[in-house]
């Protein structure tokens, strides 16, 4: 069993908080992980990507090979089109719907959204950033997004919840009830 | 969950293992991919316990003498930097070489190919040819925590640095590692060979002769060396793999059941005698490198036989790093079809942080030249390298470190005027003050725009070697008092920015503007702090 998924988004939208959620849920269950980051100048709101996988087995390449993606997980519309090469045929696309633009040409927000039902591959569009600020901060974002994907992951819900725990302990019970609150809200879109 | 084990990226694998193999000191400037090595030091709780050394140093050179230092002292010490600061710190580095050690030096070089993050991708194992000196290629995570283990050993038991060279991939990518018992730190024992340290002439040759007749032995330790293995298959066609290319010849290996027989190379010098043996067992060999087609062309020799494929004969990419995808396409007679990407995904390249000091700046400059037939501005190295794209355009070059300062003075002496740099603070006191005294003894009309935000920014925000001694510098080699002009980039400071910058243009001689804002993000963590 092996697990590929492409976190895909710009530079400080915090993907490599939705990584360290899924890698911990993984760590508890002492499966092999390798995570590959983009660290330096792309980070400065340029666009950012995760490779992440997950298995039972020893795992050789950081890279996901092309067409070997199960899921490609983005907090914006156009990155998630950005990795198509790498879903696989069964891959599954989880995409928040808010465009973020910061560069100019950004293409028809309407036909991101259509190239992305073009593919075929299932589906699923997450108006995260309303979620978001229902569960009480538009930085819990990226857990709505985990929330939303959390059938896909190979965990169960409540593994996942524990993580969201553990990961925000350090910043107080009120952010912990916010971050479940974000990732339940996250799961009913599914 | 299993205490022992621990999440990391490749770079603190690389801090964990040093900090167990008992270093005293880690010397680093900083540079993707090498930066987290040294941050993660100097926030470990263990390495703060045991002393161990670890404030940024002014660049590679200065961090990699000290290391030498401290090694001549008798204790261990690690030397990291990104392949480009082994070309600042290169003087120092063959010569060591040459010198040998006393404690335990490793350095450690990260290499960038695909250039994520750099302007080159040169490959370190050139240097550790250049230097005949041993060199670890670690292929994953777990094997650069025992690659720095066995350095140190290494080290201490030839009496040479030995060099560990890892890549972006390696380093920004986190696995599960599993640590072993530490050891304690050595005692002060300094050198007592009198002369060992002492490169003149006479002495050197007898040294260097030294080096040399070493070969041997480095050679049979990689030949015996548990980081370089075979690992058995069928059939007449072999691939050799060095560092992370072993990894990608795996996955495909294995995913596709391809059971090619692979030989994995983590140790150099080159171990013969097993590629030798290697090579005469297979008609076909594939060479995979992650980096310069180096082993390659060494392989091949000038009467290639077409039995080996790899970079250069287009089997590979020749340049950029390798992948899953590259190595598929070069073994599989078919590679997987999967989706393009739609046409309308346009690029989003980085940019400069909304609210940062470094865009009021090139505002006020781009304005401030206006009036002038030649607009030209040698840039540097960091995040106001960013200035080259749009909405500014505002820079015409960025090369290596401190090159703004010289390359300003050079083409000031042709006759271009305005003859204008811009620098960081970071990158000033790493390679500019030379150059500025240069320009102050020449007494070259050029304006240096030192645009300070306190910090090393482009690499997270580490220290500045220069903050609060920026102006005392500039005074101290020379540059008139009345000729430093402090600015603060800001909106409302663009007129007066402005006429500053034109003024300081205008004069015919050595102008400094420091111009003095704190960095964004690191204004911000210090409020979310609060």
């Amino acid at each position: 069993m092996i697990n590929n998924i492409i976190l895909a988004g710009v530079g400080g939208q915090g993907i490599l908080t939705i990584a360290a959620i899924i890698d911990y849920t993984a760590m508890q269950k002492d499966l092999f992980i390798k995570q590959a980051e983009v660290h330096g100048m792309s980070q400065r709101g340029g666009a950012v990507e995760s490779h992440l996988r997950i298995s039972d087995q020893e795992i050789f390449s950081d890279l996901i090979p092309k067409g070997e993606a199960n899921i490609i997980l983005s907090l914006e519309p156009m990155e998630a089109l950005r990795y198509l090469p790498f879903l696989a045929e069964d891959g599954v696309i989880i995409t928040a719907t808010k465009p973020f633009v910061n560069i100019t040409g950004y293409p028809d927000e309407k036909e991101v959204i259509e190239n992305i039902q073009k593919t075929g591959k299932e589906i699923l569009l997450v108006d995260a950033e309303t979620i978001a600020k229902q569960a009480g901060s538009i930085k819990t974002e990226n857990v709505v997004i985990i929330g939303a994907a959390a059938n896909y992951l190979g965990f169960t819900k409540e593994e996942l919840r524990e993580s969201i725990r553990a990961m925000f302990s350090s910043k107080g019970d009120a952010i912990v009830e916010m971050n479940l609150k974000a990732f339940d809200l996250g799961t009913q879109t599914l | 969950m299993n205490k022992e084990r621990e999440l990391l990226l490749g770079a603190e694998v690389i801090a964990v293992a040093a900090i167990d193999e008992g270093i005293s000191g880690v010397y680093a400037y900083p540079g993707t991919p090498s930066t987290e090595i040294t941050t993660y030091i100097q926030e470990s709780e263990i390495a703060g316990k045991k002393k161990i050394r670890s404030n940024w140093s002014a660049n590679e050179k200065t961090a990699y003498e000290a290391a030498l230092g401290m090694s001549y002292a008798g204790k261990r010490s690690l030397v990291c930097m990104k392949h480009v600061g082994l070309n600042v710190a290169a003087d120092a580095f063959i010569n060591s070489a040459v010198t040998g050690i006393n404690g335990g030096l490793v350095l450690l070089v990260a290499d960038d190919p695909s250039m994520h993050s750099s302007q080159n991708e040169q490959d370190t194992r050139f240097y550790g040819k250049y230097a005949y000196l041993p060199l670890l290629e670690p292929s994953n995570q777990q094997e650069a925590y025992h690659c720095v283990r066995y350095a140190f050993n290494l080290s201490e038991e030839v009496k040479l640095p030995v060099i560990i060279r890892i890549t972006t991939r390696l380093s920004h990518s986190r696995s599960v590692i599993e640590r072993t018992a530490p050891v304690d730190a050595n005692q002060l024992a300094p050198e007592t060979d009198r002369f060992k340290w002492i490169l003149l002439p006479a002495i050197a040759r007898k040294r260097y002769n030294g080096l040399l007749d070493m070969q041997k032995k480095l050679v049979m330790l990689s030949e015996t060396s548990a980081f370089n293995r075979e690992i058995p298959g069928k059939g007449d066609f072999g691939i050799i793999a060095f560092g992370l290319a072993f990894n990608y010849t795996m996955e495909v290996n294995s995913t596709h059941q391809l059971n090619i027989p692979v030989l994995k190379i983590s140790q150099y010098p080159l171990p013969e005698k097993t590629i030798k043996d290697f090579c005469n067992r297979y008609t076909k060999v594939l060479i995979a490198e992650e980096g310069y087609p180096i082993y390659e062309e060494l392989l091949r020799g000038f009467f290639d036989n077409n039995k080996f494929s790899g970079r250069l004969d287009g089997t590979l990419p020749r340049t950029g790093e390798l992948s899953p995808d590259v190595v598929a396409k070069a073994l599989l007679n078919e590679t997987k079809v999967s989706l393009p990407i739609p046409e309308i995904v346009t690029n989003r390249p980085p940019e400069l942080c909304q609210g940062c000091s470094h865009r009021d700046l090139y505002e006020a400059l781009n304005k401030a030249l206006e009036g002038y037939a030649n607009k030209h501005v040698f840039a540097d190295i960091g995040c106001y390298t960013l200035g080259a794209l749009p909405p500014y355009n505002a820079i015409n070059t960025c090369v290596d470190m401190g090159a703004s300062v010289t390359m300003a003075k050079g083409a000031s002496d042709a006759g271009l005027h305005p003859a204008v740099a811009v620098i960081g603070d970071s990158t000033f006191t790493h390679s500019g003050i030379t150059g500025l005294l240069d320009a102050v003894n020449d007494k070259t009309p050029m304006t240096l725009i030192i645009s300070d935000n306190y910090t090393t920014a482009m690499t997270g925000g580490q220290d500045s070697a220069g903050t609060n001694k920026l102006q005392q510098i500039c005074e101290g080699i020379g540059v008139k008092r009345e000729h430093i002009h402090t600015i603060v980039p800001l909106k409302k400071n663009l007129e007066e920015n402005i006429a500053t910058l034109k003024s300081a243009f205008d004069y015919e001689g050595v102008s400094v503007i420091l111009a003095c804002r704190e960095c964004i993000q690191t204004l911000r963590r210090k409020n979310l702090k609060k």
